[in-house]
């Protein structure tokens, strides 16, 4: 699950690391009340930021400096409502702008390869990491935490050193890294990303120059498999982002994206639903989405998941690929029965089960009357000839 | 001979009480498994699957009691990397887990405790393992199988079924399907199956069914190229028109310097010399081609 960068920053802030306070705003009003309190506290600029869980926002303009309240009132209005990557933008981040000195990268991930956390830093920071990579891979330092003793100090302490950290900003850097290592065991994460992690410039309350690393910018993805041990932060899931569907899905225990095309798909496991998409597009026509009704459905999530795909208005043909196994054929098929019976509009189906209870769910299917396929390759280009206007 | 589970496994089903455990332990059974034992914390003394296998409190007790070697586990989530590590302590060399929705951060030690015992842990999240007319562990319905000479190796569970049911009706039997599972954190990965098929004499084909994501199909192509010449291999690889972005970790796609599109792990694959089909069910046929004869 994807948080904004303000609840990112609260799980920063919450497991000790430098994060300069923030305010969010929802109307152009409270985004220049915001900024009134940071100008009153010293601030020259500050920045207002559209928190949308896409990438590249700055690009689209998400992202802006203002020198007066009547400014920062200005842009909120400009970003506030503004479109990024087919996302309203409903609120702002409302900072004092920092005055920058270097940009750096860092973040935690889960590396499937080593199937350890992995920290990487960069000294080339404020830019797109995957950027950094493809450009200058060589950039990108790594370490390894231990699968028991967790991130050691002098993992973290090299890793500030190879991206050219001395003192006295070493320290500061070790303990930022060892942070980010605890908020994501805490949260159950799965990415901890500071982006940038900057060296800024600010001056004391007696006036002396100073200089310190502070957290600029946050980007948390929490595991789904975790999230039932934190109800906290199910509460961060941003709803006002989320297709209607998704939260439909959630509660059915079902993986669903939405797609573009005319053809509903149902399938057991992700593989296989992504094979079915692929031979969908194979044969000429266009999916309407991914559905996995996930190892061991039952007939009630047999059921939710039709009405997920009957809910979207442009599909014209079902196609119910289930190869069973831990799955059972007859549940589904009485799913699907059952699931008919109670539809509010008739779409052409083909269906095919195969695998555990293949056998009764064939039964069940040919006495309801359902037009099955025998091979997967047969039962895509059966709907997509359904799609098409065909009848069986 | 086959690889991971065989004539010699004798089997404990962690979980064997369960609604899960129980139907597929009699599926692994009436396949000619050898299912020695089944735990339940609680209920050691009494018996499972009408009477025929005895329950343990324990795998400890199922392995010095009932001589198991290897364990499934059908237990959720929550108790899944007790279990494994349960598992491991009693000595149990091959451990595999069914159990899907692990946290992941929980499986990092769990994994690391397997590999220092020198026990081998498949899954978790995966379909299991057969080898045909042997031993059946898991969830892979029994009826896809022919015994034959061709390794399978799966990131996919259903997918899997799928390409084999294929390779079945082909006429092309499997030594052993290995369903090595679709988590980020999993004990086993396709670089250790291919390492074990190269070193079984009975295997003399291979199957890898990948998808979309992380480095490990491009890996696994690496050590075919080099260790597997010779050796007859087809591929399929999932997702090529999946939407960029909603699966595909940005993570992994970091750590790997970019890779995990399906466009990128075909072209690894097939500059190793792998063919790689379109459709599942065009495998059987490409093995052909490369020059398998079963």
């Amino acid at each position: 699950m994807k948080i904004q960068e303000a609840d990112a920053k609260s799980l920063l802030l919450a497991g000790g690391l430098p994060v300069p306070s923030w305010k969010v705003a929802r109307t152009p009003a409270e985004v220049e009340a915001a900024a009134r309190t940071f100008f009153a506290a010293g601030a020259e600029r500050v920045v207002i930021k559209a928190q949308v869980l896409v990438g590249g926002r700055g690009k689209a303009g998400g992202v802006k400096l203002a020198g007066s309240a009547e400014e920062t009132r200005e842009v909120g209005t400009r970003i506030l409502g503004m479109d990024i990557k087919g996302i309203t933008v409903r609120k702002v981040l409302v900072g004092a702008a920092a005055e920058i000195v270097k940009e750096y990268y860092l973040g935690a991930i889960i590396d499937r390869a080593s199937r350890r956390i992995v920290l990487m830093a960069s000294a080339e920071g404020g830019v797109e990491i995957e950027e950094v990579a493809r450009r200058n891979p060589g950039a990108i330092h790594r370490v390894s935490a231990d699968p028991e003793l967790g991130l050691l100090a002098f993992q973290a302490r090299a890793l500030g050193l190879a991206i050219g950290l001395r003192d006295p900003l070493l320290s500061p850097f070790v303990a930022i890294a060892e942070g980010l290592y605890e908020v994501m065991k805490a949260n159950d994460a799965d990415l901890v990303e500071v982006n940038p992690l900057a060296i800024v410039a600010e001056t004391t309350p007696d006036g002396t120059p100073t200089r310190r690393l502070v957290c600029l910018d946050a980007k948390v993805t929490l595991d789904d498999s975790g999230l039932s041990r934190h109800p906290a932060l199910e509460a961060l899931r941003d709803l006002d982002e989320e297709d209607p569907t998704d939260a439909q899905a959630r509660r059915l225990g079902i993986n669903f994206i939405h797609l573009d095309g005319t053809i509903g798909c149902m399938v057991n496991g992700a593989g296989l639903a992504m094979t079915t998409m692929d031979l969908v597009k194979h044969y000429g026509g266009e999916p309407a989405n991914f559905l996995d009704v996930g190892g061991g459905a039952r007939r009630e999530t047999v059921r939710g998941a039709m009405e997920l795909i009957l809910g979207d208005t442009k599909v014209n043909a079902i196609l119910v690929n289930i190869f069973g196994g831990i799955t059972r054929g007859d549940e589904v098929a009485a799913g699907l029965i059952e699931a008919r019976a109670q539809q509010l509009r008739e779409v052409p189906m083909v269906v095919r089960i195969v695998g555990t209870n293949a056998t009764e769910a064939a039964r069940l299917l040919m006495e309801a009357r359902f037009e099955t396929a025998t091979s997967l390759d047969e039962a895509a280009e059966k709907a997509v000839a359904l799609s098409k206007g065909a009848s069986l | 001979m086959s690889i991971l589970v065989g004539s010699d496994t004798r089997l404990v089903v962690q979980g064997i009480t369960g609604r899960e455990g129980e139907f597929h332990t009699r599926a692994a059974i009436a396949y000619g498994t050898k299912v020695v034992a089944g735990t339940r914390p609680g209920k050691g003394g009494q018996t499972a699957i009408d009477g025929t296998v005895p329950i343990f409190d324990t795998v400890a007790e199922a392995a010095t009691q009932a001589g198991a070697n290897s364990s499934v586990i059908f237990i959720p989530a929550a108790g899944a990397p007790d279990a494994i590590l349960e598992a491991v302590d009693a000595g149990i060399r091959t451990i595999i887990c069914i159990t899907e929705g692990i946290p992941a951060l929980d499986m990092i030690p769990v994994v690391e405790a397997a590999r220092r015992a020198g026990a081998r842990l498949i899954g978790p999240n995966c379909p299991g393992v057969t080898s045909p007319g042997r031993a059946k562990v898991g969830i892979i319905p029994a009826s896809i199988h022919k015994l034959g000479r061709a390794g399978v190796v799966s990131r996919s569970g259903t997918l899997t079924y799928e390409a084999v049911q294929a390779m079945t009706d082909a006429g092309i039997g499997q030594s052993t399907c290995v369903g090595i599972g679709g988590d980020p954190i999993i004990g086993t990965t396709f670089l250790d199956v291919l390492k074990l098929f190269r070193d079984d004499p009975e295997t003399e084909a291979i199957v890898m069914i990948g998808e979309i994501g992380g480095s490990a199909e491009e890996e696994a192509a690496a050590f075919a190229a080099e260790h597997l010449k010779g050796v007859p291999m087809a591929a399929f690889i999932a997702g090529r028109t999946a939407p960029p972005g909603r699966r595909m970790g940005h993570a992994g796609a970091i750590i790997s310097g970019g890779s995990g599109t399906a466009a990128e792990k075909i072209a690894a694959l097939e500059a190793a010399g792998v063919r790689v089909a379109d459709s599942p069910t065009q495998l059987p046929r490409l093995l052909l081609e490369a020059g398998y004869r079963p």
